[in-house]
């Protein structure tokens, strides 16, 4: 299928990540998905070509690319039959310290981010009693002399246990002295060896599909003071502009799922013969394809549009948030005419098709779940009054 | 020493050819277009000799259209060092003649001089399995076909070939032209740092005139025709039918 434009600036890139995506076929990602195995030997390939670092300025040993290009790699992954979501995070949880961290701690974390010394692709943001409220989270971290102790809980700290470093949301002062509630929270590079024998613990979550998440548990974690990222009270800030990034690459995501589902299916009704011809030529089964393929389309539009803001450093609040939304809806609507369009078999693990179909559900939910984007367009663009 | 690695730039091995309605060839158009898989092992194999301090430099060459230019940053990216293209057409459907571009990678080796040309045995649209030949003849050089190992020694190689009834080893003097088959390596694919290294490397664009070459073609296509479609075979219920239906039917026994 022709998707990728004309002049496709990463055509390359996106060359060379499906060529290292072919030895990852299929079967590779079944096996995992049986027993709920961390993709070891794809995420090292990964790193090794140097992927997980386009992001990181060329200074620090990365590639310096713009976020359109991190697009373009994990849009490759997902269009390939793979799923980025064990390693997407270690290409921008480090975006926070690049923006905000001190030099010493860029010149130290960076360049073993870069060529995966040191994995920082855990971030701490959900708790149980505050999911999309981050306002309201309870985690704290309590000045003392030169290090802060850290008490409280984290939910869904998706590969804590694969990860080095953890940038952690806490709140450092409490909510009642703030003007307002996204005031007075903070942000920790968490260094998990270190943490984990001082009182902080990681239990994993099973969730419907192979995804490696956890809770973990602070039970007055001592940290440096050393530790804090940019200046107390100002984290809020901080996370918001890695959010941008992260729904922009989420996006692309789904938008490589949506092209896998398109893939799959056309194959599949033109060569699957029933009533003595393919069943792609019935419109019942062309047309759901024909309109998520629209759709998905359209969802890339606009998250190119959002990549391209962001990477010009202009606002994209809306166009992340609205990327992520369609292209979530657009892949969840792609993923649904795939199933139906491989009647029975859709449901064989064999064809790959229902272990994409509950990856790519994820996305309606995480990082933010579809309600709070519309949310967010009904209160930031249209001037509605907000309901919370 | 220097390498002269020639790449052709083909319709992807993954893709479903289509015969085009005129039956003057495949369809070409808005088709994924890759390496030659048998030259990707070429410039593999020239990259682990200069890993290996045998060669001091690599040049990828690619005869055809002006997109041939993906085709040497991917070389460039795997780790060639620089790159020639010679724009020979402007039509993605006109396939250059083994001899033409024989003639054409000859007057660039006599121009760069190198010790040796590795190329792959055949480019996977046409299967002619000739340019490699030619470009030795024509060159007067030794020449080591379907090679699935290569030692350089002094100034000879040692080339391993895969032949019908098994493996045979030659030696060969250089300068050399080499075809590779297959089994000679596992081409790696290009680090992203190498992919923009190699947007950064030379790539000389130059034309058939440059060389005084003429790329007109020689051979006329009459048609082409996809490969009959496989017919439903039969299920034969013991022995006794199967050598019946053999011996009556198909008669062959
Ligand atoms: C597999 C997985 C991995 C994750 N990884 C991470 C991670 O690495 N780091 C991290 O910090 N978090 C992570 N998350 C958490 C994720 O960001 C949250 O699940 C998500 O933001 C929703 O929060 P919640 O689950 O608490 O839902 P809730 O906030 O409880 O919301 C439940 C439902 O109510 C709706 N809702 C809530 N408020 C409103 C409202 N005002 N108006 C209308 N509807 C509303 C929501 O849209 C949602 O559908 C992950 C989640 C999952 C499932």
């Amino acid at each position: 299928m022709t998707d990728t434009p004309f002049a496709d600036p990463y055509a390359d890139i996106r060359d060379a990540v499906r060529q290292l995506c072919a030895d990852f076929p299929g079967s590779y990602w079944r096996a995992l998905d049986r027993d709920h195995a961390y993709p070891t030997e794809f995420v090292a390939a990964l790193t090794e070509a140097g992927y997980l670092a386009a992001l990181i300025p060329e200074a620090y040993g990365g590639s310096g690319l713009p976020l359109a290009a991190a697009a373009a790699i994990l849009e490759e992954i997902h269009a390939s039959g793979g799923n980025g979501g064990a390693c997407h995070a270690q290409m921008y949880v480090m975006g926070t310290v690049l923006r905000h961290g001190s030099e010493a701690q860029k010149a130290e974390v960076l360049p073993k981010v870069a060529d995966g010394r040191l994995r920082l692709q855990a971030f701490g943001v959900t708790e149980p009693t505050s999911g999309t409220d981050t306002g309201a989270i309870r985690t704290f971290a309590r000045r003392d002399g030169d290090r802060y102790i850290i008490s409280g809980q984290k939910i869904w700290t998706s590969r804590a246990e694969h990860s080095d470093l953890m940038v952690l949301l806490a709140r450092t002062t409490p909510a009642a002295d703030c003007a307002r509630k996204t005031d007075g929270l903070s942000v920790f590079l968490i260094d998990m060896k270190a943490a984990l024998a001082e009182g902080m613990s990681i239990r994993p979550i099973r969730t419907m599909m192979n995804h490696a998440t956890t809770e973990v548990f602070f039970d007055d974690v001592p940290v440096p003071a050393s530790t804090l990222i940019g200046e107390e009270g100002k984290g809020f800030r901080y996370i918001l502009s890695g959010m941008n990034a992260e729904r922009i690459l989420i996006a692309h995501e789904c938008i490589g799922d949506a092209r896998w589902f398109l893939d799959t299916a056309t194959a599949y009704a033109k060569d699957r013969e029933i009533f003595g011809g393919p069943i792609g030529r019935n419109q019942g089964v062309q047309f759901p394809l024909a309109k998520a393929y629209a759709e998905m389309r359209a969802a890339a539009l606009m998250s190119e549009r959002a990549a391209s803001l962001y990477d010009a450093g202009a606002p994209c609040g809306a166009e992340a948030n609205m990327a992520k939304m369609l292209a979530a809806d657009a892949s969840w609507a792609a993923g649904n005419a795939c199933l139906q369009t491989h009647g029975g078999f859709g449901f064989a693990e064999e064809f790959d098709i229902e272990r994409k179909f509950r990856e790519t559900r994820l996305y309606q939910v995480a990082p933010v779940s579809t309600n709070l984007i519309l949310s967010y367009i009904a209160t930031h663009v249209l001037g509605l009054p907000r309901s919370y | 020493m220097k390498v002269i690695v020639p790449v052709k730039r083909v319709i992807d091995y993954n893709v479903k050819v289509r015969v085009k309605a005129d039956g003057t060839g495949v369809d070409l158009a808005n088709v994924k277009m890759s390496m030659n898989p048998f030259d990707e092992i070429a410039v593999e194999e020239a990259i682990r000799l200069k890993e290996a301090g045998v060669v001091e430099e690599i040049v990828a060459v690619s005869i055809g259209v002006k997109q041939a230019q993906e085709t040497l940053r991917t070389a460039l990216a795997m780790g060639a060092d620089r790159a020639i293209l010679i724009v020979a057409t402007d039509d993605v459907h006109q396939d250059l003649e083994p001899l033409a571009v024989a003639k054409l990678l000859k007057a660039v080796v006599d121009e760069e001089a190198p010790q040796m040309v590795i190329c792959g045995k055949q480019a996977i649209d046409n299967d002619m399995n000739a340019t490699g030949q030619m470009l030795s003849a024509l060159l007067g050089w030794s020449q080591a076909t379907f090679a699935s190992e290569v030692k350089v020694e002094g100034d000879s190689a040692q080339v391993t070939r895969e032949v019908d009834g098994g493996l045979q080893t030659i030696s060969v003097k250089l300068p050399a032209v080499v075809s590779v088959d297959l089994r000679l390596n596992e081409p790696r694919y290009a680090s992203l740092p190498n992919i923009m290294k190699a947007k950064k490397k030379p790539l000389e664009e130059k034309t058939p005139a440059d060389y005084g070459v003429d790329v007109s073609p020689r051979l006329t296509v009459v048609s082409t025709a996809e490969p009959a479609t496989r017919s439903a075979g039969v299920k034969v219920a013991d022995v006794a039918e199967l050598v019946a239906k053999l011996k009556d039917e198909a008669g062959v026994l």
